[in-house]
């Protein structure tokens, strides 16, 4: 084992729940607001998963008051408290970039039809 | 004084995350330990340094007048020999060991590496020199231009010109240590690292630091 992956273990979380693109998640993000900290809520559907090991990030998307808003998310950073996974969805491409395009019910994602697994 | 410098290798970048989950580019030298070969003296040298090693060696790999220089110290041959100016008179003696403990998290220290090697490049990648129209029937895309005057009937001396690009001793100064482990021999900086990974590096403790 090299240096490098030694450093990695040191910040890599221990427990990541397994989840991919089109899947609906809640992500509980710590805020710093006026020196008081919180936890938010951020739902929506997984647009993409890039990287890997400590670099790994997650987008998420959701259409708020009819506006798209998509937000990146470092997945072993220790702002992002946890992440549930709402529902799975079956999707066939691994970026769903085309769900920017689409309005209303085009933009859902269909669910898969299995049960939830186990955490990793 | 003690000595605040260190041999060690680039390992490669990452990031890591502070204590306010911040992700910090960080790159991984593993440095030393790197034992005192040689102390020079005013007296003997005329000013006083410390030459320190790193890297291991094969007994065979060592060439005869290094092979002697080495069974004097008693250190077992190194890789990389390089000269630490000490000023002060409690040197470390011959034989110790400097490890990355010597410095600590949130001070600063100079980087010194050799640049990946570029090759034989043109005058846009070496000197940022603009290109010219890449269309339009332009002919005229990465070329150096006009090399000067008429009247002097020469070319003057520094003239910049395509050559050998890289591959040179590259200092970075003022980097911010992010962690130290001194288990692994690990050194972690802020920011980048000339040369490739695996390549030797020189850390310092900073000559310039900003206050």
């Amino acid at each position: 084992m090299n240096g490098l992956d030694l450093v990695h273990q040191q910040y890599k979380k221990e427990k990541v729940p397994l989840f991919n693109a089109g899947d609906a998640v809640r992500v509980h993000v710590k805020v710093v607001e006026g020196g008081r900290e919180r936890i938010q809520v951020f739902e929506g559907a997984v647009v993409r998963r890039r990287g890997s090991g400590l670099n790994e990030t997650f987008t998420v998307r959701k259409v708020s008051d009819g506006v798209g808003v998509e937000r990146t998310f470092l997945l072993h950073s220790p702002r992002v408290e946890k992440i549930e996974v709402v529902r799975q969805g079956e999707v066939r491409r691994a970026r769903l970039y085309y769900l920017r395009e689409r309005v209303g019910k085009a933009a859902r994602v269909r669910e898969k039809k299995r049960s939830v697994e186990p955490e990793k | 004084m003690a000595v605040k410098a260190i041999l060690g290798r680039k390992i490669g970048m990452s990031q890591i995350f502070t204590e306010e989950g911040i992700a910090v580019p960080v790159t991984v030298i593993e440095a030393g330990p790197c034992p005192v070969v040689q102390v020079k003296t005013p007296e003997r040298d005329g000013y006083s340094a410390v030459q320190i090693g790193y890297g291991e060696l094969p007994e065979g790999k060592v060439n005869r007048p290094l092979r002697g220089h080495f069974r004097r110290s008693g250190v077992a041959p190194q890789r990389y020999l390089r000269e630490v100016r000490v000023e002060g008179d409690n040197l470390p003696a011959v034989g110790e060991e400097i490890r990355v403990d010597v410095f600590s998290e949130g001070e600063t220290v100079d980087v010194i590496g050799t640049s990946k090697g570029k090759g034989f490049a043109g005058v846009v990648k070496r000197y940022g020199f603009n290109r010219g129209p890449m269309s339009h029937g332009s002919m005229y895309h990465r070329r150096v231009g006009s090399l000067g005057a008429t009247d002097p009937q020469r070319v003057f001396k520094g003239r910049r010109m395509p050559g050998r690009m890289g591959h040179e001793r590259v200092t970075i100064l003022n980097l911010r240590v992010m962690k130290v482990d001194p288990e692994r021999n690990l050194l972690l900086v802020r920011g980048s690292v000339p040369g490739p990974n695996g390549s030797l590096v020189y850390v310092r403790k900073s000559v310039r630091a900003r206050k």
